[in-house]
């Protein structure tokens, strides 16, 4: 691997974001498998970055299931998305940010679709006034959360009190970063990196002492693929998927993975119990699995946040071999408790203890 | 072992690496015409039994190059060695010697 | 009226231009960017179909050359016709009128690293048609192991791909490639060769011997199917993924070297003087001839000629005829004028 011949690709691709003012939306989804993440980012952003981040609760869905399970037409997509811009532009915002890479995808589809097709433009801007009595406009900017956490990846790092470092050994974390397909593969030039060797989660990554872990299949889905999941008799597709990367990527042994989809780090992460059930494999270190986290949890435990603040408790794979690792101090009796020691339950122990 | 009702789907993917070497080199030692072959499908086209049955000779040499011995074996065996496809050969390939060289080589465990 | 003509670009297009041009009276200024004469020739190794050296064919082409005037490191600064004849002023302060100009500029290899997929200056083992000819030349490079067991050619590198912005075929390609498949074969006899191909074009005369020699002589493995993207596994080793389209299958394999047939692309020094003088290029981004078949020759412009790869994508045998044509093409225009 010749570094340099990466780092010219990452400078061919940069993009502006600005430097503060956005506006947020949630993804439909996240807040149920990775239940802390979006809290998170915005308690980083609001009090550790000191950045203006404004959220409404009149924003939805962008409708990106629906419609990229052929469940609604692309009209009406983009007159979901018609409403969420009108909604910034309500709020005196213009500056973009969504939590989800779908929603991410679909936006910047959305936007390229309007700037080649402008007479769709206008009947969009007809249709959001017909439903609901709202001004059109566009965003300046759009960005996915996790620009956001890239752009101020260094000034996290100047707070972070620990680093994905092995405390023992002193030796960088060895980190698998998978980046959701609809980030950059359909718009290369959207994405910090492009799409071959994207930069976004990388950068991150190296800014907060790990090592980036290029493996054969790093490109390949995650298998999510919404109606290979949505389908229970297609599943096996996507679970297919999943099994690949985790293949391409064991001989690298990865200390942990990285990841900026809401689809992506369930799936991988789920998915490994699923075959350890089937094939009686797991892909970590003594028995274990491979924790995977969303890139606001890796921040979380940078900036020192309690794990089970950032819902380490709910991923499948458990997370403790890697906070030890980083040296991360937790109480074990605290892991299924909530706010204010509410006691949470415990989830039924699968058959291979050793996730 | 829990069930889920769905299963982890093989690859279909062919593993160039897997190719065997060694026999293909006893395969060109009994006929190097093999080696020959620009895929034209000439001898499939022309060919009796594929009328009937899966036959295609193109295809069988490709298929072991590919390491799929056991299928290229399939698409050999119904050949009636009419020697139709000696005839339309471009490249004047003596596919009545490869056809039973490549079952000699291929068939053995 | 003076005789001066003005040939730009030292390749063998623009030295055999100058020889022809010299042998029948006139007075040939050659202008050359480069420290040397001989463009891309005098990079190669070998010549298919035969393989002769390129040294041979470089030899005989500036030893033909006595007696012309030619200037190394020099660039064109400005261009422009006065009256009937172009003024031309070099980046050595020299300025010349001319009765004509041949544009012999050549093309530029296309920068294979755009093709980010395949990791040119990326992976450690990732290398170019003119890498390897240097390779074979000088019998250096460290991309290149001391036994690789299994080396891949990838044909069609900005060629015949519209998301690389070049519709067309290089038509050199494929014949360098199997004329370079055969010689790794050579070099490394324990070695599996695999060429990627989407359709072979090998049609001068001796290519399809060329192609029949690498299958039986050298046991090439032609795959019809374009390469999709490549990765580096753990021991640095390339896994090259593509369909083979005959078996209607993807396919995947290991490599310890991976040689990508860069295509050609009109050579960007030259669009630069074409610029000055307002000359026009097709969509593809080679210089229009005046027709495209009696007077392959002629520029729109009266006074400007093309020989060679300016005009698309040329074999020498093709490049040095059209050569020969231009300085003829020359002498008629200037016999005319006077």
């Amino acid at each position: 691997m010749i570094y340099e011949g990466k780092q010219k690709i990452w400078s061919d691709y940069q993009k502006d974001i600005p430097d503060d003012h956005y506006f947020y939306v949630r993804s439909c989804i996240r807040q149920s498998f990775f239940p802390a993440s979006e809290q998170v980012f915005l308690d980083i952003t609001r009090n550790r970055l000191k950045k203006d981040f404004f959220e409404t609760e009149h924003h939805t869905t962008c409708g990106g299931i629906a419609y990229h399970s052929d469940a609604i037409p692309q009209e009406t997509a983009m007159t979901i998305i018609a409403r969420q811009f009108a909604l910034m532009n309500k709020y005196g915002y213009e500056n973009y940010v969504c939590s989800c890479i779908t929603s991410f995808g679909l936006y910047t589809e959305t936007l390229e679709t309007w700037r080649e097709f402008p007479e769709l433009e206008a009947k969009i801007k007809e249709k959001l006034w017909e439903s609901c009595k709202l001004e059109f406009a566009k965003p300046k900017y759009l960005a996915h959360a996790s620009d956001i956490i890239y752009k101020f990846r260094n000034q996290i790092a100047q707070q972070a009190k620990f680093k994905l470092i092995n405390k023992k050994t002193g030796e960088p974390l060895r980190v698998v970063e998978h980046i959701g397909c609809h980030y950059a593969k359909m718009f290369p030039s959207k994405g910090f990196g492009g799409a071959e060797y994207p930069y976004v989660l990388a950068g991150m990554i190296e800014a907060w002492g790990g090592e980036v872990i290029d493996y054969p299949e790093r490109r390949h889905c995650c298998g999510f693929g919404f109606r290979q999941y949505l389908v229970q008799s297609n599943r096996g597709y996507s679970l297919s998927n999943t099994h690949k990367k985790f293949e391409s990527m064991e001989p690298f042994k990865p200390d942990m993975i990285i990841t900026n989809c809401p689809g992506c780090p369930y799936f991988l992460d789920r998915w490994q119990y699923v075959i350890s059930e089937m094939e009686g494999k797991t892909y970590g270190q003594d028995g274990h699995g491979i924790p995977v986290f969303t890139y606001e949890e890796v921040a979380g435990l940078v900036l020192g946040y309690d794990p089970w603040d950032l819902g380490l408790q709910v991923h499948q794979v458990s997370v403790e071999p890697l906070l030890d690792k980083m040296g991360i101090p937790y109480d074990p009796a605290k892991k299924y408790q909530g706010v204010n020691g509410k006691d949470l339950g415990r989830p039924e122990l699968p058959s291979c203890p050793g996730l | 072992m829990a069930t889920f009702g769905y299963s982890l789907t093989p690859s279909s993917r062919i593993d160039l690496c897997k190719f065997n070497q060694e026999k293909w080199n006893r395969l060109v030692e009994l006929e190097s015409d093999v080696l020959k072959c620009m895929a034209c499908g000439s001898c499939t086209a022309s060919c009796t039994a594929g009328k009937f049955t899966r036959t295609s000779l193109r295809s069988a040499i490709l298929y072991i190059q590919n390491g799929q011995e056991k299928q290229a074996l399939e698409l050999v065996q119904s050949c009636l060695l009419c020697g139709k496809c000696f005839m339309v050969c471009p490249r004047a390939i003596n596919t009545r010697n490869l056809l039973l060289s490549i079952n000699k080589i291929y068939s053995v465990k | 009226m003076n005789n001066n003509v003005i040939v730009i670009g030292g390749g063998p297009c623009g030295l055999e231009a100058s020889a022809q041009l010299h042998k029948m009276g006139y007075n040939v200024i050659l202008i050359e960017k480069d420290d040397h004469l001989g463009g891309h020739l005098a990079k190669w190794d070998r010549l298919f179909p035969e393989g002769i050296p390129a040294k041979e064919l470089l030899d005989q082409l500036t030893g033909n050359i006595n007696g012309v005037k030619y200037f190394l490191k020099t660039e064109v600064k400005s261009i422009n016709l006065l009256d009937k004849e172009y003024n031309v002023i070099l980046s050595n302060g020299i300025t010349i009128l001319a009765q004509a100009v041949l544009m012999a500029s050549g093309f530029d290899l296309f920068p294979a690293q755009k093709k980010e997929e395949y990791g040119y200056g990326i992976y450690d083992h990732v290398i170019t048609n003119a890498d390897l000819e240097n390779y074979f030349k000088t019998g250096k490079d460290c991309r290149i192991k001391q036994n690789p067991q299994r080396i891949g050619f990838v044909h069609c590198v900005g060629s015949r791909d519209e998301k690389a912005g070049n519709r067309y075929c290089s038509k050199v390609c494929c014949a360098t490639a199997v004329k370079q498949a055969c010689e790794v074969k050579e070099a490394f006899p324990d070695a599996q060769v695999y060429c990627f191909y989407m359709d072979l074009r090998m049609f001068g005369r001796g290519y399809e011997d060329l192609y029949l020699k690498a299958q039986r002589d050298c046991g090439v493995r032609f795959i019809r199917g374009r390469v999709s993207e490549v990765a580096e596994d753990l021991n640095k080793q390339l896994v090259v993924k593509a369909e083979d389209t005959l078996s209607g299958k993807p396919i995947k394999v290991t490599l310890d070297l991976l040689v990508l047939m860069s295509g050609m692309t009109n050579c960007s020094a030259g669009t630069r003087i074409a610029e000055m003088l307002s000359l026009k290029r097709d969509e593809d981004g080679f210089f229009t001839c005046k027709d495209t078949i009696f007077s392959l020759q002629e520029s729109d412009k009266s006074g400007v000629f093309y020989a060679g790869a300016c005009t698309g994508p040329k074999t020498l045998p093709d490049t040095l005829h059209e050569a020969r044509a231009a300085a003829l093409a020359i002498n008629n225009y200037i016999k005319n004028k006077e």
